[in-house]
């Protein structure tokens, strides 16, 4: 058997293209030959506000979803969404329970069949060609997917004997922390033991693109950094990740690329620093002797600054918070002779963001 | 963190014969390891040897010699106890456990899986019907026919194998790995009573007889019996078997959901 690596052709713009799909077609280099992945200018994170799709139809994304739809029964799992991933970045799909970011996996998985719309993944049809995606595709399900009854280095011994060319076994289980559970049996490993079974599975065969759905649930916090160590490395060795999460800090932490998925469709995309900075209203706060000059003090921050004096020398400066603001602000003072106090300059985290685009309300 | 990995791609599946044994020898571990499955598959079947000889004068076995009666059928029920009754339960708890599901995401194509699922009952069954053969014969079996019965118990072995195994797939694709487990489980206990394989069916009621022969388990427990006596292989079982299994797998290939 060939090693599958680049071996494959694209070109198979006539698949099974909808109604709606743009008609760029797939045509293009095999994945790897991106050089320009990491130049590319930050794609602006634009809301899809109209439901059709964002992304643009470039040939050697190493996953397309392109309009898809996909229900259960009258339920509207996913509505029509549409993103890409570039090869050998980290991307996560963010949503809160129940959004359809398993669904949306699966579907590249090769598990379902979309209902509308296409889904490409390294330029190959998920169902019509999974044996040769099942090859090059490390898959982490979201729970199960181990004989019970198996121990775990035996588990991940047969998914090895699977792949021609697997990772050394031992040296995963290690790596995973792993080395003191390789006797007992799937059903005895405690729950973040298992996720990370599951993870070692996905990588033994070397794939060249990971989907990870929830890798980190239910890890305490230093198994949870192992594994943002590991994509950490998978990144740098060249394999591409698609992961889904609803952690904020880890989409912020680990992804080159965000998507937040709401009720099946794209919310927001950008990287986690684009989508945190995405209409950016940062604020400062400081305080200093009361009844300072705002007038003056307004005109000298940078155009759309605005300060004001909620209670007697507390201030709060909103606008787009620049380092030029911080600066200003601060010259400004000196030259008044002031110090400022308790100074705080407060950031919008991606999570303020993701409660911002899908609420704060729980989810039934 | 003393050893460095590295991931860089590398991905390709393994040659065929090599996904299939390592698949064969992980399910032969789980069977083996499975304390209730061994209970069906080799201490009752064991039970009935060494009771039912014990017992010969109380069940009307017929003229024979009543071990030589029993040892046959006992290894009817073994093959029973593995090609249907672990092959229905085990398969019904991998789709469960999402264990289909994952293997159908990896380079082992469904024909691997099952050839590797039928590889691992054969295996089995091979240790449970020694052990029954070595058990029987301190017991004072005496088969009769030579090589070419020995070959005769082999193809009927592997017949009703393919048919059960058919059948227990069949079970597992439609019902839930709870009424799979119950079920199978029922099925055992039934046709261990009532299915023509451990009591020769020519001592059934004639109504009842008539239907016995027909069924999987009957038919092989009754050619078991006829060719170890060295009364030579009987087609009728053999056909009975073959249109079991093929019916069996054609339902099973339109039924069978793998996740």
């Amino acid at each position: 058997m060939p090693d599958a690596v680049g071996d494959h052709v694209f070109g198979t713009a006539s698949g099974t293209a909808s109604g709606t799909a743009s008609g760029d077609g797939f045509d293009a280099l095999p994945p790897g030959c991106s050089a320009d992945v990491a130049d590319a200018p930050m794609t602006s994170p634009v809301p899809n506000a109209g439901g059709g799709p964002v992304g643009r139809t470039t040939g050697d994304a190493a996953v397309v979803v392109d309009d898809l739809v996909m229900t259960y029964g009258d339920v509207l799992a996913v509505d029509r969404l549409s993103f890409e991933v570039a090869p050998g970045t980290v991307t996560a799909i963010l949503g809160p329970n129940g959004a359809g970011k398993t669904t949306t996996v699966e579907t590249c998985e090769g598990y379902r069949a979309p209902q509308a719309g296409r889904v490409r993944v390294l330029g190959l049809d998920p169902r019509r060609d999974r044996r040769r995606l099942g090859a090059r595709v490390g898959v982490m399900l979201q729970d199960g997917g181990a004989w019970t009854g198996a121990r775990a280095g035996e588990m991940l011994r047969h998914m090895a004997a699977l792949h021609a060319h697997p990772l050394s076994v031992d040296g995963l289980i290690e790596r995973l922390g792993l080395g003191s559970c390789g006797r007992t049996t799937y059903r005895r490993l405690s729950g973040g033991q298992q996720r990370r079974l599951s993870l070692a599975m996905a990588l033994v065969g070397r794939p060249e693109l990971v989907f990870l759905d929830e890798p980190t649930a239910g890890l305490d916090p230093q198994a949870r950094h192992v594994t943002w160590e590991l994509i950490g490395e998978l990144r740098t060795a060249g394999v591409t990740v698609v992961l889904t999460t609803h952690y904020m800090d880890e989409a912020e932490r680990l992804a080159d690329q965000v998507h937040v998925i709401d009720r099946g469709r794209l919310a927001a995309s950008g990287s986690p620093a684009g989508l945190a900075a995405r209409g950016a209203e940062n604020t400062i706060r400081f305080r200093a002797r009361p009844a300072l000059d705002l007038t003056a003090l307004t005109a000298a921050l940078p155009e759309g600054s605005a300060v004001v004096e909620p209670t007697p020398g507390s201030y709060v400066v909103t606008g787009k918070v620049v380092p030029e603001t911080l600066a200003t602000l601060t010259a400004w003072c000196a030259g008044q002779g002031l110090l400022p106090e308790s100074l705080h300059v407060e950031r919008r985290s991606l999570e303020d963001v993701f409660l911002e685009l899908t609420g704060r309300e729980l989810r039934p | 963190m003393t050893r460095t990995l590295s991931y860089a791609p590398a991905p390709g599946a393994a040659p065929l014969h090599r996904m299939v044994r390592s698949q064969a020898l992980m399910e032969t571990r789980l069977l083996l390891r499975n304390g209730e499955q061994l209970v069906l598959a080799v201490a009752i079947p064991l039970l009935v040897l060494v009771g039912g000889v014990q017992a010969a004068s109380v069940v009307a076995l017929g003229d024979a010699r009543p071990v030589d009666v029993l040892t046959p059928g006992v290894m009817a029920l073994a093959v029973l106890s593995t090609s249907f009754t672990s092959v229905a339960i085990a398969t019904g708890f991998e789709r469960r456990y999402g264990v289909l599901k994952r293997l159908g995401a990896s380079p082992l194509p469904r024909t691997a899986l099952l050839a590797g699922k039928v590889a691992a009952v054969l295996l089995v069954e091979t240790l449970q019907l020694s052990l029954v053969a070595a058990v029987g014969l301190g017991l004072g079996w005496q088969p009769h026919g030579g090589l070419t019965a020995a070959l005769g118990a082999v193809l009927l072995v592997v017949l009703g194998t393919a048919a059960f195994c058919a059948l227990g797939l069949l079970m597992a694709g439609i019902l839930r790995a709870e009424a799979t487990l119950a079920a199978a489980n029922l099925v055992y206990l039934l046709l261990l009573a009532g299915g023509g394989v451990v009591v020769p069916i020519d001592r059934y009621p004639d109504s009842a007889a008539a239907h016995l022969g027909l069924l999987p388990s009957g038919a092989l427990a009754e050619g078991l019996r006829d060719v170890l006596s060295g009364a030579g292989l009987a087609t009728g079982p053999v056909l009975v078997l073959l249109v079991w299994a093929v019916a069996a797998a054609a339902l099973t290939a339109r039924t069978f959901r793998w996740e």
